[in-house]
């Protein structure tokens, strides 16, 4: 090697050294003045109250708002993209019909999530009449990561070998209980992770819920689908937008924490989940 | 007495444009072993295919009659399900499902199961599972190793765990589709033995590209080539006085 190579072999190894050092310190600093602002603000009866006049009290009903969100928005998008997967990966033929279905689920996956909420807010909220509403807030949510789901069902679905769907069938075993019993069986790892990946946009997800779920300050819990729920992420847009104290952005930033804390909890419960399934796949493997 | 009677079996692959078996005719023996052979891409695999209607899930064709135990698979409205669950089929690629011994050879009786009670269900299960690995000549490698994975074992192994799999569902025939291609020469010898045990109970059909494989195993032997059946025989006769000149150059290795 001539001198000149090894001199940039060298410099662009420094350059890539320091791009992947910069990008860890956005994250650290990112975090840590997350972290410093808001770790104050944070003690039992703020993870336990109820928000009053403003920047006075706690966050318990947000908390409780985002895990109901998130959970009814699940139970929306997961049943109805895991099936529409399913229909896209295993039944639809392959012809202009099912292409376009395909299309129009990638092009879903990239309206900007504000869009999603306004059309949340004119068709649920006023058309349908369903309100400012946990409902309004959990299927607009399901709207935004639908595609997602499908998308990463379908391909999960896809990668499981069509020799295992051919023992399957070839043992007069149906086409629909080949599915259950082999082909989600070994996709369930992919669609997990898909599943989380949705959940993870849905968690921090603000703009949706702003316009469809409530005020953010809420100091009750919703005892119905039909009740206006605080969640997280509009708690901490009201507070940083239009609180001008130092108290409201330390909560801000406490809020801003426990959000950061629910999702790494989900995601790990989540990832858990999916190296129960993996693990058990590999040890099948070798 | 014939337990397969197929007449004038044409199929068509990619919307009917191409013709991978042309008008064949042939009557399979009950509890005998019947080989297929011809070079790649003659039709074998096809009409092996044909007899299961496993050709219907990439979109083949089909004109002709195929008769088991005199009923007609492809008209006359048969139940697909019923009848693969009378005609096993074990691939060339072994390809056990990643689950254990035990779960690959129960899945199929367990899917049937509809209508075995609750209680009884493990107990026989069970038995089928024993049964099963018995007549694949596997029970004894496997006994203590039932709940290990399949993958975790040999490729002889893994193919004669297919074998118990398809016999699980209790099936009258079974289409080997090259079952051996893929098996070192001691594996071979094994699936070999055993479909000599086999043909005590089942039907057996093979398609193999291996002639003394044929001439070792089968009772009967089917040549094709491009698609149409040369000559169909017993097996000594085929191997000692083929009376169809592409017969003896085939057997003879002349081509293939």
């Amino acid at each position: 090697m001539s001198v000149c190579v090894r001199v940039r072999e060298e410099v662009v190894k420094l350059g890539l050294c320091a791009a992947a050092l910069v990008s860890v310190a956005v994250l650290l600093v990112l975090v840590g003045y997350i972290f410093f602002n808001g770790a104050g603000a944070i003690n039992p009866a703020f993870l336990l109250e109820s928000p009053y006049r403003f920047e006075h009290g706690g966050i318990f009903p947000q908390v409780v708002g985002t895990f109901f969100l998130v959970a009814v928005c699940l139970l929306f998008a997961v049943p109805l993209g895991l099936a529409t997967a399913i229909y896209l990966a295993e039944y639809a033929a392959d012809n202009l019909v099912t292409r376009s279905v395909r299309f129009f689920v990638e092009c879903l996956a990239g309206i900007p999530s504000v869009v999603i909420g306004l059309f949340g807010l004119v068709f649920l909220v006023y058309f349908l009449g369903f309100g400012v509403s946990l409902l309004s807030g959990g299927l607009a949510l399901g709207f935004m990561i639908l595609p997602w789901t499908v998308r990463a069902s379908e391909e999960a679905i896809k990668t499981v070998p069509y020799s295992y769907r051919e023992a399957s069938l070839a043992l007069g075993v149906s086409k629909w209980q080949t599915i259950r019993g082999v082909v989600l069986r070994n996709a369930a790892p992919g669609i997990i992770t898909g599943v989380l990946l949705g959940m993870g946009k849905a968690v921090g997800e603000t703009a949706v819920v702003l316009l469809t779920a409530g005020s953010g300050l809420e100091s009750f819990l919703p005892r119905s689908l039909s009740d206006p729920v605080g969640s997280l992420p509009v708690y901490i847009f009201m507070l940083a937008t239009q609180g001008h104290t130092s108290a409201a952005s330390s909560r801000a930033f406490g809020a801003s924490l426990v959000l950061i804390a629910m999702f790494l909890l989900s995601s790990l419960f989540a990832l858990l989940l999916r190296n129960r399934f993996v693990r058990r796949k590999r040890r099948k493997i070798w | 007495m014939s337990k397969i009677e197929v007449t004038g079996l044409s199929v068509f692959y990619g919307r009917g444009t191409v013709q991978a078996l042309k008008e064949v005719s042939i009557k399979i023996e009950a509890k005998k072993v019947t080989a297929l052979i011809g070079p790649s891409g003659c039709g074998k695999s096809t009409f092996l295919r044909s007899l299961n209607r496993m050709n219907d899930l990439v979109g083949a064709k089909t004109e002709g009659e195929v008769l088991v135990d005199g009923e007609d698979i492809y008209n006359g409205g048969t139940d697909v399900i019923q009848l693969r669950k009378r005609v096993g089929m074990v691939f060339q690629q072994p390809n056990p499902f990643p689950m254990s011994i035990y779960e690959n050879v129960a899945y199929g009786p367990r899917v049937h199961a509809r209508g075995w009670g609750n209680g009884k269900l493990k107990r026989r299960l069970d038995r089928v599972v024993e049964e099963s690995l018995r007549r694949a000549a596997l029970w004894p490698e496997v006994k203590d190793r039932l709940g290990e994975s399949a993958l975790k074992f040999s490729g002889g192994q893994q193919q004669r765990l297919c074998i118990a799999r398809a016999l699980a569902v209790n099936p009258e025939i079974i289409l080997f589709d090259e079952p051996c291609s893929a098996l070192d020469p001691v594996s071979t010898a094994r699936v070999e033995e055993l479909l000599r045990e086999l043909k005590r109970d089942y039907t057996i059909v093979i398609v193999t590209h291996n002639m003394q494989q044929a001439a070792r195993v089968s009772d009967f032997t089917a040549f094709f080539l491009l698609g149409e059946l040369i000559e169909f025989g017993e097996t000594t006769r085929i191997f000692e006085k083929p009376s169809d000149k592409r017969t003896e150059e085939y057997i003879t290795g002349r081509f293939g």
